[in-house]
């Protein structure tokens, strides 16, 4: 009996205060999506909260597709996606809903191939024809043509792709789409998809595990999971016939490249852009904020916050290895802040 | 006829609220309705359980029908589904646990429940108690890191070399796959399946023993004999709460199945768990007939344990005839 009171005059307490804050002029966002740019969403909030004492952003980083569902139910106020939102899901909407991207991510093709040491050249039929289950011998003319003077052996590719719903998948099926009809017309592009042959490995972590462990095997990583983990991964040939490394540079570089075709809702695929230096299998990863709020306090932090993010926010991208915006789609984004009401 | 309080007929004293009060006053009722609120809580999760997924399902239902249950694509570009790969995915990867597990933790029980000496037989069992308490997490790392390699390297060689003429045993060696799955999960379950035996075989009367004993038994025919057949139903029911975890284990599955939704005669060759695939894909899910077709799918893992556990109890029903058991599930 003693515990049940002592937790009712905490739960009293606790109720008072959050209420006693909340006309302190303290304001609570909630927002939810994306895994992927999570380390650096929770970064910003956290920085923009030690700006703004007031404000306190709380991210859920619980997946695209629960984001986007979350922000359809308005359980959030804004929500975050790897993957632009579908014309029959804005439809559902009942209030509209902009797109703003925040930082790029990119996919890239790790391997683990017996005696090959340094980077692999990978074309994107060589890359299509591999994940379509045409192309199985590491020897194959479309992989060897690519990389003279490297010896490759004759053994079976054993395909990874990640099993999870991820932004990776969406990126790099994507791409596929792009540079092979036939992807596009058996597959497609999503978060999952039916994969035509291949082991799935659950997260980053899990795909690379099982690169590591397989011989022979061929799967793709996000960039950054990559970068901070010191894993090797190939070239892939850009749509200037150059072979590009994938780093925060090149990346940004083939944003840059899209930004002149940017449509005004940035609803924009970046994969395969033009730009000689420009990394083809990248992505934005974008906010999902609603064109109208009903409570003016929040409706100005959400501006406020994103006029920062894209100024000084970007300064925080590097140290976390995601790529900054370029300065052309900043720009844009700028403008378009004013469309929220 | 006058009617007194004390001369109440029971129909009136059970609708009387005095009456009523004055019953729940004694220990006896307050037991009885405390014990009932319990039980009927746990009907009512299970069918508001069902009744969510069924609710939430109704588009996957009305488009698919039956076919969902036969269908081999799981296509969430084209909004193609079907559970047959993870129906059996789930079913093969339990059916190895199973084979594995069961000789493991029964005999472990047998061992520890009549021959061990009792502290080690405590010692054991507490070992085997931590076992059941470790992350599913835990057992999926240790089989990503430390099994595979053995499996591809080793295990599946091995076997492919000895019993490779039969389809189980055929097919490149990836390490991961079925065969991998369901060895995890045997592990996982073991702790269960002895943990319950041992209690049931140590439940058995004394008198039993005793009398097999005096009647000149050998230690080994008074266990095997009398004291196993006697718990024949509590050692069903331990397979069967293992087999229960096995169907509806997600994480350690998942990190060693392979997750393609394949359907191989093959247990090298990778696959698929309804419990893996919910996992996999439920957060990323957009669109509602690809959300309410893995909801169907949860349905279709229920319907399955269901299935499974109506069969078991079938089992126990028909081998109950040939002898009487000592405890009832």
């Amino acid at each position: 009996m003693r515990i049940v009171k002592i937790f009712s005059v905490v739960a009293v307490l606790l109720v008072l205060a959050t209420v006693a804050v909340a006309e302190g002029g303290q304001v609570l966002l909630n927002a939810a999506g994306a895994t992927f740019p999570y380390p650096i969403y929770s970064k910003w909030f956290d920085q923009y909260h030690h700006a703004h004492s007031n404000v306190q952003i709380n991210y859920q980083s619980i997946g695209s597709g629960g984001g986007i569902r979350q922000l359809l139910d308005k359980t959030v106020d804004f929500g975050a996606s790897d993957g632009p939102m579908s014309d029959e899901q804005l439809k559902t909407a009942t209030v509209p809903i902009l797109h703003f991207p925040t930082v790029l991510g990119a996919a890239i093709p790790s391997y683990n191939v017996a005696g090959v040491k340094g980077d692999l050249n990978f074309t994107p039929e060589a890359l299509a024809g591999i994940f379509l289950g045409k192309v199985t011998k590491w020897n194959d003319p479309a992989i060897a043509s690519a990389n003279p003077g490297v010896k490759l052996p004759g053994d079976d590719i054993v395909v990874v792709h990640r099993s999870d719903g991820s932004g990776t998948s969406y990126i790099w099926t994507d791409y596929l789409s792009k540079v092979s009809p036939e992807w596009q017309q058996k597959v497609g592009k999503a978060t999952s998809v039916n994969w035509p042959v291949g082991l799935g490995g659950k997260g980053n972590e899990g795909v690379s595990a099982l690169i590591q462990q397989t011989p022979g095997s061929l799967g793709y990583i996000e960039l950054i999971y990559a970068i901070q983990n010191h894993l090797p991964y190939g070239k892939v040939k850009n749509s200037s016939g150059a072979f590009v490394k994938a780093d925060l540079a090149s990346v940004s570089e083939a944003a840059a490249a899209a930004s002149k075709s940017m449509p005004d809702d940035f609803r924009v695929s970046i994969t395969n852009p033009e730009g000689k230096g420009a990394y083809p299998i990248a992505s934005f990863t974008w906010l999902l904020i609603p064109a109208k709020f009903t409570d003016t306090a929040k409706r100005d932090i959400v501006k406020d916050f994103l006029k920062w993010m894209m100024t000084d926010g970007q300064n925080s991208c590097e140290a976390l290895s995601y790529a900054k915006l370029p300065k052309e789609v900043v720009a844009k984004e700028m403008k378009a802040i004013s469309k929220i009401e | 006829m006058a009617t007194t309080p004390n001369a109440a007929t029971p129909a009136d004293f059970a609708w009387s609220p005095r009456a009523l009060l004055r019953r729940l006053r004694s220990a006896d009722e307050i037991a009885h309705l405390i014990t009932l609120i319990a039980a009927a809580t746990l009907l009512l999760i299970t069918v508001l359980l069902v009744y969510q997924l069924w609710i939430l399902s109704a588009e996957a239902r009305t488009k698919f029908g039956w076919s969902f249950f036969v269908t081999r694509t799981w296509d969430p570009v084209a909004g193609q589904f079907g559970a047959l790969p993870f129906i059996y995915g789930t079913l093969v990867t339990s059916a190895v646990a199973l084979v594995l597990a069961v000789p493991l933790g029964v005999g472990g029980a047998i061992f520890l429940a009549e021959l061990a000496p009792p502290k080690l037989s405590s010692s054991l069992t507490f070992v085997s108690d931590l076992l059941a308490a470790v992350p599913s997490v835990i057992y999926g790392l240790l089989g990503v890191f430390l099994l595979v390699p053995i499996m591809r390297t080793t295990v599946q060689p091995a076997l492919k070399r000895s019993l490779g003429f039969l389809p189980l045993f055929q097919g490149p060696a990836y390490g991961i796959g079925f065969l991998t799955a369901g060895i995890v999960l045997a592990i996982m379950i073991v702790p269960f399946v002895l943990s319950v035996s041992r209690e049931v075989l140590l439940a058995v009367a004394r008198d039993q023993r005793e009398a097999a004993l005096a009647l000149g038994a050998t230690k080994w025919e008074s266990t095997w004999k009398v004291v196993v057949p006697a718990a024949r139903i509590g050692i069903f029911g331990s397979v069967f709460l293992a087999l229960a975890r096995a169907l509806g284990e997600t994480m350690a599955v998942t990190m060693v199945i392979g997750n393609n939704p394949r359907i191989s005669a093959s247990l090298f060759s990778p696959g698929y768990s309804i419990a893996a695939v919910l996992a996999n894909e439920f957060s990323e899910a957009t669109g509602n007939l690809y959300l309410s077709a893995l909801i169907e799918l949860g349905l279709v893992l229920f319907l399955l344990t269901f299935v499974l556990n109506g069969l078991a109890r079938l089992l126990i029903l028909v081998t109950t005839k040939r002898g009487s058991g000592v405890l009832p599930t």
